[in-house]
């Protein structure tokens, strides 16, 4: 784990790249980088998350600014500008079955392939997907799925990146931190080794590669 | 009584003494107002909580992202647990908002194709999961009858649901059979059935809804 500015760790991201950004109506979303995300204008993006909040919050940032070329999410629902930016067409967006986004996201951290969901089974979402049949119940094959960087936002980190989480800002951020080539963590608090115990952690510190330092 | 309110009031009947209950966004989320005193329910909301009464913190909200407060035996999870608790079968009872409902009690209440594109957040996983689906809903839309024979809207399930309450009527269910069991005060069967599109089975006992 490396301790980084905010700015280096986008410069990091290059135009293109695909996100995991943690956060649930933005509870939970990393702002600051977020935020540094907006400032060095960094396009073409692809976002994978929970949803894209709301108009100015969080994910609503990005897309405001025009930097999001394609969302994988399970809810667009309050924030407008995605909706129309879809209906334009000026982004795709690909709507996933919330328990379905967060498995696949959970199996391309955990070295699966996929995962074998009823949740779709007769309606749009089994289109062009492979249907099981596994003891007399159908499924559905839901690929697992990776990106070159996960933005998590934790409430504590210590000094080598171990983190915990607070409250329903968890959410998808440690499952999001197993599932990326790079994993680029913020915490409310960054404090000695220690102070958060063993059983505590849940995202453990060999698998963040940068903790962003406070200002 | 406001539509409203008169849902959220009949369907908090529904809930018993432990049950751990998922509310949806809307209407469903007032159903939390009105849990009788004399038990203690569970609320899951999607984003993890077991939630209660008591504190309130930025990081700590409902599946709107609004702050809500949880009493000491609250507990937090990730998603991937929270809908682990969904498909898995362990929420006893989820209350969601509905666009359409067929006859045989198959729901539509994720997107109006080209005009409205919310997404199916978690209402997939809590209609194929939850052991009781519940749905929360106007009877009309702008006088148009939501209650249809077929829905022209996508499904969300083709899991059935099981009791759908209106400010009109509670219909049920049974054997995939649109069936009334209840009229609102001051709503007649026939005010009913001109309200719903779906053939409507009518048993002898209907009985006028307590609120």
């Amino acid at each position: 784990m490396k301790t980084i500015d905010v700015a280096d760790a986008v410069a990091m991201i290059p135009d293109g790249a695909s996100l995991m950004i943690g956060g649930f109506m933005a509870v939970g979303t990393p702002e600051r980088v977020i935020d540094e995300l907006v400032r060095q204008g960094k396009r073409n993006l692809t976002v994978i998350a929970n949803d894209t909040a709301m108009p100015g919050k969080g994910i609503g940032k990005l897309v405001r600014a025009g930097l999001v070329a394609k969302t994988i999410a399970s809810h667009i629902g309050l924030n407008p500008e995605t909706q129309k930016q879809m209906i334009d067409g000026t982004m795709e967006v690909d709507l996933v079955p919330q328990g379905t986004l967060v498995e696949r996201i959970r199996a391309g951290g955990y070295g699966l392939g996929g995962v074998l969901t009823p949740t779709g089974v007769g309606t749009v979402v089994e289109e062009g997907k492979q249907k099981l049949e596994v003891d007399g119940k159908t499924f559905l094959v839901e690929k697992a799925m990776r990106a070159d960087f996960a933005l998590v936002h934790a409430f504590l980190a210590d000094y080598i990146g171990n983190l915990a989480y607070a409250l329903t800002a968890r959410n998808f951020n440690p499952i999001m931190a197993m599932a990326a080539d790079k994993v680029i963590a913020t915490a409310e608090n960054i404090v000695p080794i220690g102070v958060i115990s063993p059983d505590q952690v849940v995202t453990p510190a060999p698998i963040v590669d940068y903790l962003v330092a406070h200002e | 009584m406001d539509a409203a309110t008169i849902i959220a009031k009949r369907i908090a009947q529904e809930l018993r003494n432990g049950m751990l209950v998922n509310l949806g966004i809307g209407i469903p989320t007032m159903v939390a107002n009105y849990v009788p005193a004399d038990i203690r329910v569970y609320f899951q909301s999607e984003n993890g909580p077991i939630p209660e009464h008591g504190m309130e913190h930025p990081m700590l909200t409902d599946a709107g992202g609004r702050p809500v407060s949880a009493l000491p035996g609250a507990c937090t999870f990730d998603s991937a647990k929270s809908f682990g608790l969904i498909r898995g079968g362990h929420v006893d009872m989820t209350v969601l908002g509905g666009l359409q409902v067929d006859a045989h009690g198959r729901l539509a209440n994720w997107v109006i194709p080209g005009k409205m594109v919310p997404g199916m957040g978690g209402a997939m996983d809590l209609v194929t999961g939850a052991r009781k689906v519940v749905i929360a809903m106007q009877h009309t839309a702008k006088g148009k009858p939501k209650i249809v024979d077929k829905c022209d809207l996508p499904l969300t399930s083709i899991r059935p649901i099981d009791l759908l309450v209106s400010e009109m009527a509670v219909i049920a269910f049974p054997g995939g059979r649109a069936t009334l069991l209840e009229t609102a005060p001051g709503v007649s069967v026939a005010d009913v059935r001109a309200a719903t599109q779906a053939e409507l089975a009518v048993p002898a006992d209907v009985h006028e809804m307590r609120l």
